[in-house]
C-alpha cells in the first residue's frame, strides 16, 4: 500500500462515518419537532376576511355612529365570536369611513362627543385625548397617530368591513 | 444500619469520591461569614439556587391542579387557591420566590460585578450567569401568562408588542411566540406553558450545571 493513497485512515474514515450517521439520525428527530414548533410562522397570512355588520348604507349619516358586531374567529381548535366596534359615517364626498375606537395611546376605547366640552371630536376618557372627524390625532393631546381604518365594501346595499388597518403618526 | 447499607454501595461503586467532590470543599476564610460578617455578600449565589430550588419544587407541585387551558386555567388557579389545603401557600411561594429569584440574582451579580470576580480567568463564567439570568427573565415572563387573568393577558399582549419591535424579524418572532398572527389565546397558552415548564428549566439546569463546575473548575476569587 502507497503512502500517498493513504489519505484517509481506517480510523478517520470509521469517525466520519458514525458522524454523518448520527447527525442524520438528530436531524431526523428534530426536524419533526422543529417544524411543529415554527408552523404559525409559516401560515399564509390571513385574508382580510369581511363581516356584515348590519348596516345598511342608505342608514349612514355624516354624524359619526356606533356599531357593533361579531366575526367568527378560530384560534387554533377554539372557535369564538368576539365583539367588534367601530365608528361610521359618510365624509364630504359621500364616501364611507369606518373608524376603529381604539385609542392610537394606550388602546382605550375613544367614542364621538364623548365629552361635552370637545363637540365634533373623538374623545378618549382615559387620558383626555382627542381626534378631529376624520380619525386625525389632535396635536398636544395623548395619541401620536390616527385611529386605525377600518377596510370596507358594499354588497346588496350593506355595509361589510374587514380588519382595521393603523395609519402612519402625523 | 444505613452505614451498612452505604458501606455495602459503596464497597461496589466507589461512591466516596463522587459526593466529596461535589460536597467536601475548601471555604476559604475570607468568603466565611463566620470569620468576616462582611462576607455575607458572597451567599447571594447560594442563595439563588436556593430558592431556584424552592421554584422547581412549587412549581412541580403546582402542575398537579394546573391546566393549560384558555376555558379552565383561570378556574384551575382559582380552585387550587382558594380550595386546595395549602394551595394558597405553594402558589404563595412560587408567586413571591420569583421576584426574590430576581432580586438574589442582581445582588449577586452585583456583587461579583463590585469585587471583580469576572475577570480573567472568570469571565466565561460571567457569560453564563448572564445567559441565566436571561433565562430567569423568560420564566418570569412565560409564568406571568399562566393564571390567564386580566392583568396576565395585557402584560403578555404588550410584552409581545416589544417582541415585534425588533428589527427585520419583529412579526415573525411575536408569532412564534404568540402562536397565531394576531390573537394571544389558546396556542398562546400552551406555547409559553411549554416554554415555562419545560424549555427553559432544561435550559437553566444545563447552565447552572455548567455555572457551578466552573465555579468548582475555577475557586472562588481571591480577597480584594
Amino acid at each position: 500500500m502507497s503512502e500517498e493513497k493513504q489519505q484517509v485512515s481506517r480510523r478517520q474514515f470509521l469517525n466520519y462515518t458514525l458522524t454523518g450517521v448520527g447527525g442524520f439520525m438528530a436531524a431526523g428527530l428534530l426536524a419533526p419537532m422543529l417544524r411543529m414548533a415554527i408552523d404559525p410562522v409559516l401560515q399564509p397570512p390571513s385574508e382580510g376576511e369581511f363581516a356584515n355588520v348590519g348596516l345598511a348604507v342608505e342608514d349612514i349619516t355624516t354624524t359619526p355612529q356606533r356599531v357593533d358586531w361579531q366575526i367568527d374567529q378560530v384560534d387554533g381548535w377554539y372557535k369564538s365570536k368576539p365583539g367588534k366596534t367601530a365608528w361610521v359615517y359618510k365624509d364630504d364626498n359621500g364616501d364611507i369611513i369606518a373608524l376603529s375606537p381604539v385609542c392610537t395611546h394606550l388602546g382605550c376605547v375613544v367614542s364621538w362627543e364623548g365629552s361635552e366640552s370637545h363637540p365634533n371630536q373623538f374623545f378618549c376618557p382615559c387620558h383626555d385625548g382627542r381626534y378631529t372627524k376624520d380619525g386625525v390625532n389632535v396635536p398636544g393631546t395623548p395619541p401620536l397617530a390616527p385611529l386605525a381604518l377600518f377596510e370596507q365594501k358594499v354588497e346588496n346595499g350593506m355595509l361589510y368591513l374587514g380588519k382595521a388597518i393603523p395609519r402612519e403618526g402625523a | 444500619m444505613l452505614q451498612k447499607i452505604y458501606d455495602w454501595i459503596d464497597e461496589r461503586i466507589d461512591i466516596t469520591p463522587i459526593w466529596r467532590d461535589i460536597a467536601d470543599h475548601e471555604v476559604p476564610e475570607h468568603v466565611n461569614p463566620a470569620h468576616h460578617f462582611s462576607a455575607f455578600v458572597y451567599c447571594f449565589g447560594g442563595l439563588t439556587f436556593f430558592v431556584v430550588v424552592i421554584q422547581i419544587l412549587s412549581g412541580m407541585f403546582l402542575t398537579m391542579y394546573y391546566v393549560p387551558d384558555i376555558e379552565n386555567a383561570w378556574k384551575s388557579v382559582y380552585y387550587l387557591q382558594t380550595e386546595v389545603a395549602h394551595g394558597q401557600i405553594v402558589r404563595g411561594m412560587h408567586h413571591w420566590g420569583a421576584s426574590v429569584v430576581i432580586v438574589m440574582l442582581l445582588l449577586h451579580t452585583l456583587r461579583v460585578f463590585f469585587q471583580g470576580a469576572y475577570k480573567k480567568p472568570r469571565e466565561l463564567n460571567w457569560m453564563v450567569g448572564v445567559l441565566i439570568f436571561f433565562i430567569m427573565l423568560g420564566l418570569g415572563f412565560t409564568g406571568y401568562l399562566l393564571p390567564w387573568d386580566n392583568k396576565a393577558f395585557f402584560a403578555t399582549q404588550v410584552g409581545l408588542e416589544m417582541a415585534q419591535q425588533v428589527p427585520f424579524i419583529g412579526d415573525e418572532l411575536k408569532t412564534l411566540l404568540a402562536g397565531h398572527e394576531e390573537i394571544v389565546g389558546a396556542q398562546t397558552l400552551t406555547r409559553f406553558f411549554a416554554i415555562h415548564v419545560f424549555f427553559l428549566p432544561a435550559a437553566l439546569f444545563a447552565l447552572m450545571a455548567v455555572h457551578f463546575i466552573l465555579i468548582r473548575r475555577q475557586g472562588i476569587s481571591g480577597p480584594l
